[in-house]
């Protein structure tokens, strides 16, 4: 597989702020990669910086194997962006914007463009000043996935829209997969990380902390055991990597991580298993583990 | 239960309806602690000036007779400023500068009430004042008393300021002037509820005080002492007849009372009508597709309109200016003084020429304002967020940058064009030699747009710093010849040093020198933007 994006050690400092220390970033060619962070962490400013709208300090770059800021151009006819914060001219409607952005990108795919107002349900006569934040972004996300491109850039693109939408542009997502595009998936949404992406980063001050796929990074962490069983549950508290062990009677809870599970496993079926279930982390764990972190982190000093 | 509901209902709707009003008044006051300070003070330092000015024009009383007499016949200069009153120093204070200190007031009262009615609205911030503790009529109430103090204020300090020609007349100039501000802000609270856009009601009240403007000059053509039922019908025409200075008539007063009142209940009740965010004028729809195709014609789409305005204001200026030339001449021959100060502005030749010329450069120095306003649409649209997803398509920064340019200079060019043309049409002879006259003017002007470029290239922070630039160089221009400023201040601005034409000699190497600075400064100025960080 060939890289989509690689980033390697980016630094970039606005005045005082340290908004990047060191970012590292791979994405494959036809995945789709979320891209995690609490507010803050980065996320839009890397992002910026892979559009060549900021110019890194320090640190490599590449982009469909171009330097994002001396080949802007040449790269963003084979890129679409959709921005967390959709700002539209007032007096222009939405579907002369949408246009507007296929034509700068190089073409749009007017049957693609006309299914996909349709099924956002966007009304596109309607003037910028008077859409609401989710049209806005409809917008955006329509002038996206209608244009002819390599890689798609969304930057939070469903912070505004309603359930029924998040549902249609979690197709659209998957359709643009099927299609072999890539996209860089910026978000806060966990689940709809979870349901779309192949293989996640997760940043956090600048600094990558996590990367993988959702299997490789669930091997990380902790899954979480609730076993009914037919005698008394034996050396469980010894075995290495068990964590928050409750034991009341034959009931056990526990959490094990996850490369661990299968002595614990072993354990509990010496024991006799009556029922047994086992729970995955679910990214939102996975999440707020790096963030506790650093919330503890802060709370120590 | 359905006795007491109605009751309690009604009680609501009383007092209630002002809550929160003291707060958002102070708060209104709080975001305009410069810029009102900065219109009263401008306002004011124009008309307490005059008597000083006129001291010096017209010193004798056989001068101020003098210009009564002409001001009586010439019917075209009267459009311009008004009939004379009176002959005293206050009254032709009154005379020369309540029209244009009104026209200031009530531009600086609309702002002021779109700025904290629709520009809340249309930006949404108004909602979440209107969740707290405010009732429902306390924004258009602060509003207007935020025009009302700023009006108030201005009106203290004429009256004070001019207290030394005569308090009477100072207190019914002063009153005047403010009240023209507060008829006209009343006027924005009408055109803010109508109008979804914060834009549009400020555009549609600055059409009703230009027709008010027009009424009014209409009426003094015609009528030699203010008489005339078109300036009766303007809020302009009532200041002039309210004559300060002149044998006041206080009732005169009543009428802005009674106008104020009227709009401002017509405001109310179209505010009490209507939802929060909505208007009386719903938006028209779009087009479902669009033809824009690239950076270019966006910029072209989003300065047509600003371009066009410009192009009409510049003609009819030409047109006006071109049409009292012959008058304006002869008033201007008969005094020495206001010879010189013409002679200052517009170079030692036959009068004609030299006012042709003081004209042509008063609009090159406008038009220096219409190319910052241009260039510094870069910056609005970058600071707003739009220009980022622009930028991301296959768009380069120069390409982008450009499309606004060649508006902001190409612009610059067609209105001067146009003036020219005006002047042309409202003199009649001299075609060839007013144009030549308008174009000279660009290089200084397009030094100014190249500042502009500069600033925001590299700076854009301080962008806004070529409004200072364009503002110093208006204000050398200006008044910098009658206060007679020595050269060195004069060259200071581009302005200066441009051959005085029609009339004068072509002098080639200062417009060379000044186009090359300005395409030196354009071109730095695009330098700095290709290589920053776009801000976000």
């Amino acid at each position: 597989m060939t890289k989509a994006i690689t980033v390697s050690g980016l630094h970039k400092s606005f005045g005082r702020t340290h908004a990047l220390a060191g970012l590292d970033l791979g994405v494959e060619a036809g995945e789709v990669h979320g891209f995690l962070g609490p507010n803050g962490a980065g996320k839009s400013t890397t992002i910026r910086v892979l559009l060549g709208l900021l110019r890194a300090d320090s640190g490599a770059a590449q982009v469909l194997g171009r330097d994002p800021w001396a080949d802007a151009v040449e790269l963003h006819r084979r890129v679409a962006y959709v921005p967390g914060d959709v700002t539209l001219w007032r007096n222009l409607s939405g579907g002369e914007v949408i246009d507007l952005y296929g034509r700068l990108r190089g073409g749009l795919d007017q049957a693609r463009r006309a299914e996909l107002i349709e099924r956002f349900e966007l009304d596109p006569t309607k003037k910028g000043r008077t859409y609401s934040k989710g049209n806005r972004q409809k917008v955006a996300l329509v002038a996206a996935f209608a244009s002819d491109v390599d890689l798609l850039i969304l930057d939070e693109p469903t912070s505004g829209l309603d359930p029924l939408m998040e549902e249609v542009f979690q197709r659209c997502v998957e359709e643009e997969r099927r299609r072999g595009r890539t996209i860089l998936l910026s978000s806060h949404i966990l689940s709809e990380v979870e349901e779309l992406c192949d293989r996640v980063s997760i940043i956090r001050k600048g600094r990558t902390v996590e990367s993988g796929s959702l299997s490789e990074l669930r091997h990380l962490t902790r899954t979480s055991v609730t076993a009914e069983l037919a005698g008394t549950p034996n050396g469980l508290a010894g075995l290495p990597g068990v964590h928050d062990l409750d034991i009341q009677g034959r009931r056990v809870r526990l959490q094990v991580e996850t490369d661990k599970l299968d002595a614990v496993l072993r354990s509990l079926g010496e024991s006799g298993v009556r029922s047994l279930t086992s729970t995955p982390p679910t990214l939102e764990e996975l999440f707020l583990r790096h963030y506790q972190d650093e919330l503890q982190e802060e709370g120590a000093r | 239960m359905t006795a007491v509901a109605p009751a309690f209902a009604v009680r609501t709707g009383g007092s209630r309806q002002l809550a929160g009003t003291g707060t958002l008044l102070r708060f209104a006051l709080r975001r305009n602690r410069s810029m009102i300070p900065l219109w009263v003070a401008i306002n004011a330092l124009m008309v307490l000036s005059m008597p000083g000015t006129l001291k010096g024009l017209y010193g004798t009383a056989a001068q101020r007779a003098d210009l009564a007499d002409q001001m009586a016949t010439n019917s075209s200069l009267r459009a311009m400023v008004g009939p004379v009153f009176g002959e005293s120093l206050g009254a032709l204070t009154a005379w020369r500068i309540g029209v244009y200190a009104a026209l200031l007031a009530a531009v600086m009262s609309l702002l002021v009430v779109v700025r904290h009615t629709r520009d809340e609205e249309e930006s949404g911030r108004q909602e979440l004042i209107s969740s707290a503790m405010v009732g429902r009529r306390a924004p258009l109430t602060a509003a207007l008393l935020t025009a009302a103090v700023a009006n108030a204020v201005l009106a203290l300090v004429i009256t004070g300021g001019l207290a030394g020609q005569g308090a009477t007349g100072a207190l019914a100039l002063g009153l005047g002037i403010a009240g023209v501000g507060m008829v006209f802000a009343t006027m924005a609270a009408i055109a803010a509820q109508l109008t979804e856009s914060a834009r549009l009601a400020r555009g549609l009240t600055s059409a009703v005080l230009g027709a008010a403007f027009v009424l009014r000059a209409a009426g003094d053509a015609g009528s030699s002492d203010g008489s005339s039922v078109l300036t009766w019908l303007s809020p302009l025409g009532w200041l002039e007849n309210e004559r300060p200075y002149a044998g006041e008539r206080w009732w005169v007063l009543l009428l802005f009372a009674a106008a104020v009142l009227v709009q401002g209940m017509l405001a109310y009740t179209l505010a009490g009508r209507r939802d929060i965010g909505m208007s009386f004028l719903p938006t028209r729809p779009g087009p479902a597709t669009g033809r824009l195709g690239s950076a270019g014609a966006l910029a072209w789409r989003l300065q047509r309109g600003g371009v066009l305005g410009w192009s009409v204001g510049f003609f009819l200026a030409g047109v006006v200016y071109g049409g009292m030339t012959d008058g304006a001449t002869d008033l201007v021959g008969d005094n020495d003084k206001a010879r010189e100060i013409f002679q200052r502005m517009g170079g030692q030749s036959g009068l004609t020429d030299t006012f042709l010329a003081a004209m042509v450069g008063i609009m090159g120095l406008v038009a220096a304002l219409y190319i910052v306003a241009s260039v510094l649409r870069l910056n609005g649209e970058e600071t707003s967020g739009r220009a980022e997803p622009v930028l991301a398509n296959a768009v380069g920064r120069l390409r982008w940058a450009g499309g606004h340019l060649v508006i902001a200079f190409g612009g610059a060019a067609l209105i001067m064009i146009l003036s020219g043309l005006g002047f042309a049409v409202g003199y009649g002879k001299e075609i060839g030699p007013i144009l030549g006259a308008c174009l000279v003017q660009l290089p200084a002007i397009w030094v100014i747009g190249g500042l502009a470029v500069l600033f925001y290239g590299v700076f854009p922070q301080g962008a806004a710093a070529a409004w200072g630039v364009a503002g110093a160089a208006l204000l050398i221009g200006w008044v910098g010849p009658a206060l007679d400023l020595p050269q060195a201040v004069l060259d200071i601005s581009p302005f200066g040093h441009l051959p005085k034409l029609p009339g004068g000699e072509m002098d080639w190497p200062p417009v060379l020198l000044l186009t090359a600075l300005a395409a030196v400064l354009v071109a730095a100025g695009l330098t700095g933007l290709r290589r920053r960080d776009l801000s976000t």
